[in-house]
């Protein structure tokens, strides 16, 4: 007879089997079989956060950087409800992740017990998929399976919940091989004559766009290659969406940077005037389309993407092809190289005049800004911090709101994998523990998250965790005492009034990072603020810098809700343009 | 032309809407049922009527016939999102005026009245292949089946004549032919 093994040693089996090397978690009483059983697998190593949904966060940036499953071990109750911010943000943002959580003994399920809750119901609508294990024979399956579900198709997080005796109770376990035939729920089957079409409309558009999104980081660091070589072989301008960038160089001409609401007026305007767009692994989201019915009224569509429920699901596209962004692209380049060699001059020509108007655009500078020499402009800030830092391979994750934008805008991601922002759910407090995932998966690296103090302080407790690990991560916090986002909505919209949007009691940060035992650097002079980054970049330990910004600088270009893509809001130098059409404002 | 305050789009006119009948096989496992009208709760779409059992007990397989209406585009998403599902493994959609498909409710009457009013109520039954299930002197249990509108009908008619009861199953569907849907 084979050995039998406890549930506790299948979750370790199986982990070691999918190759996890970190697990994010904290302990409590209906996981504690799993953590007693931690110290007899030595290549499964665990990291203690500070709060449940640090874990999570940290379980994504580990695998948005990184491009492995996150895994996260949660106890019952609280343990679970506490993860569900992270699980419904990577729900969002299509990132894999395995969540393990304990549960109480199964002949207490349902009596109220302690600690208690309901997790599979819970979690059922921000996961792919779920399990409560009621049974010890369903275990390895089931674990394998979870596996399987949030790194197929389009990604996502998936959640096993196991009863304690469950944890307890022993079964056999076969070694697990990995399948090379995927399961039905994904879908990679597109034709030869989907991709001659995409290879026409390329071919005869005058005003084409490239618009991509984090579907081209889900497909690995190889799509990121892949689409580099077809848009240099097309020649098209390319955009990006705020989870595609670094899929295409930032610093490349061809980009024309980052679209819709905070996105540069030469995206927009191409995205509004284009006759071709093809989307390739984004989803039209709210945040990009503006109004819907004036989205890019002239050009023909094309989508591809994993997920044939994204298609049509907001912007009905003219052609649709299903399958993965590095296979398509492929076989585009391919077709391409092989039958239209024409193409490569003629299409040039053709879009010349397109290029043109985008360099027409382009001049209107809409990034731009009113430097000061007396106080830090957040923009300057970030532009300091990528111009002192883009020589060495950087990792930015982002916290949510006006300096998110800001970090988006004026920092340039040339790879894949560099850029950990909370897109979909934007959550406050995503980017610390983020910071953590990432120093794990790379640990040479230098990681910054790029914060605001407001969000920063949602998930602070972190900091204990990176100081635990030595985890070297720098918090480069835009302090500008606002929620700041939340202040520019109250300004264009609601009169002004800051109703509970300035931060009263702020603590001393300098303070913070010495109380957790990290460094703590401020900076409140234009003139410091390189010495005060190459300080923080030089210094080997987790460092929180305090970046005192102009509080009432506002986060611009911006389109206005309501409002196609060819009317946008631009910074301060337009401000005669602005009052003109100050009713405008109102309608953000 | 005003619009309201929010940094979220103002919603535009809303398409033709179709009713079209669901029909989803899935694993007969705990939760499943929660998971598919749990996605139809969740992202808005409406469901008129649900009929669900095991079909397959072998396979546990169930069937899950979801009568609901939306645009057509609505009605796309709710077909792709449906296949999402782990569990699901496949899913037909027929349109309500499909010829090709037949579609069944049942219901059970219960009248309380006398001799005469319930003769009455079994005579307005007939077209709809009433079953008496039980019987006796002051009222009667009947079983009909018919569709849904027709149902309705019914209810109403024989509300005068001392229907005190209606029980009724959500519509199920087959397609007409020897053709099965793979």
């Amino acid at each position: 007879m084979s050995k039998l093994y406890t549930g506790a040693e299948i979750v370790f089996k199986c982990l070691e089997d999918q190759e996890v090397e970190y697990i994010f978690g904290y302990p409590g009483g209906a996981v504690l079989p799993i953590y007693d059983e931690l110290k007899n697998h030595s290549s499964v190593k665990h990291i203690l956060v500070r709060h449940e949904q640090g874990a999570g966060h940290a379980a994504e940036g580990y695998a948005r950087s990184s491009g492995k499953p996150g895994v996260v071990l949660v106890t019952s109750g609280p343990g679970a409800t506490n993860v569900v911010t992270a699980l419904t943000d990577a729900y969002m943002d299509s990132i894999p992740l395995v969540c393990i959580s304990g549960q109480v003994p199964t002949h207490l399920i349902g009596t109220d017990a302690f600690q208690e809750c309901d997790t599979t119901g819970i979690t059922r609508p921000c996961t792919k998929h779920n399990w409560l294990v009621k049974d010890i024979k369903e275990l390895p399956k089931v674990m394998h399976e979870a596996f399987k579900v949030a790194t197929t198709g389009r990604p996502g997080p998936v959640l096993i919940d196991i009863p304690k005796d469950i944890q307890f109770a022993k079964t056999n376990y076969t070694k697990f091989k990995k399948e090379k035939k995927l399961n039905g729920k994904i879908h990679n089957k597109f034709s030869e004559n989907e991709i001659n079409q995409l290879i026409d409309l390329i071919s005869k558009a005058k005003k084409p766009v490239v618009y991509t999104g984090g579907g081209v980081i889900n497909s690995g660091p190889q799509a990121s290659e892949t689409l580099k070589e077809f848009v240099r072989l097309i020649g098209f301008p390319i955009t990006s969406t705020l989870q595609g960038l670094g899929a295409f160089p930032g610093d490349d001409n061809q980009f024309i940077g980052m679209l819709g609401m905070h996105g540069t007026y030469e995206a927009n305007n191409a995205m509004h005037d284009c006759d071709l767009l093809i989307n390739i692994g984004a989803r039209f989201d709210d945040r990009i389309t503006g109004k819907i019915d004036e989205f890019s009224p002239k050009s023909k569509k094309v989508h591809i993407d994993i997920d044939p429920s994204s298609i049509n699901k907001i912007i009905k596209v003219d052609l649709a092809i299903v399958g993965d962004v590095n296979e398509v692209i492929m076989s585009a380049i391919k077709k391409i190289n092989k039958k239209q060699n024409g193409l490569k001059d003629s299409n040039k020509q053709r879009i010349s005049k397109w290029w043109e108007q985008i360099q027409k655009w382009r001049t209107k500078d809409s990034l731009g800004f009113i430097n000061s020499d007396k106080e830090i402009k957040p923009q300057h800030a970030v532009k300091r911090l990528y111009e002192l830092t883009k020589n060495q391979d950087t990792f930015i994750t982002t916290e949510v709101g006006q300096h998110q934008m800001w970090a988006a805008q004026h920092y340039k991601f040339n790879k894949p994998n560099r850029w950990m922002t909370s897109g979909g759910l934007g959550t406050m407090g995503y980017g610390l523990p983020a910071a953590v995932g990432v120093q794990i998966a790379h640990p040479d690296k230098l990681v910054i998250d790029i914060a605001g103090e407001a969000s920063v302080l949602m998930t602070i407790q972190e900091m204990s965790t990176a100081v635990q690990y030595n985890l070297p991560i720098k918090i480069f916090i835009l302090n500008n005492q606002y929620m700041g986002m939340v202040r520019q909505w109250q300004e264009l919209l609601h009169e002004k009034n800051y109703s509970e949007s300035y931060s009263e009691a702020l603590p001393d940060f300098v303070k913070l990072a010495e109380a957790y035992g990290c460094k703590g650097i401020k900076a409140d002079n234009p003139d410091e603020l390189d010495d005060k980054i190459k300080e923080m970049i030089d210094h080997k330990g987790p460092v929180i810098f305090d970046c005192h910004v102009d509080p009432n600088e506002n986060c611009f270009p911006m389109i206005p809700s309501g409002k196609p893509h060819n009317q946008m809001i631009l910074g301060p130098s337009d401000k005669e343009e602005n009052k003109i059409t100050g009713k405008g404002k109102s309608l953000v | 032309m005003s619009s309201p305050k929010s940094a979220y789009s103002i919603p535009t006119k809303k398409g033709k809407l179709d009713t079209h009948i669901f029909v989803v096989w899935v694993d007969n496992e705990s939760g499943v049922l929660a998971r598919v009208v749990g996605l139809f709760s969740g992202r808005g779409y409406n469901i008129e009527s649900l009929a669900v059992a095991e079909v397959d007990a072998t396979k546990n397989i169930s069937r899950i016939t979801i009568v609901t209406t939306g645009t057509p585009q609505v009605i796309d998403q709710i077909k792709l999102q449906l296949k999402k599902l782990v569990p699901v493994h496949k899913v037909a959609d027929f349109k309500r005026e499909d010829k090709n498909v037949i579609f069944k409710e049942m219901a059970l009457l219960k009248i309380v009245a006398q001799k005469k009013k319930i003769d009455k109520c079994l005579k307005e039954c007939k077209k709809f292949n009433p079953v008496i299930l039980d019987k006796t002197n002051k009222s009667v249990v009947v079983q009909i089946t018919a569709l849904r509108r027709e149902i309705d009908k019914m209810s109403k008619k024989l509300k005068p004549y001392g229907l005190t009861s209606t029980s009724r199953t959500g519509a199920i569907a087959m397609t007409r032919g020897a053709q099965t849907f793979k």
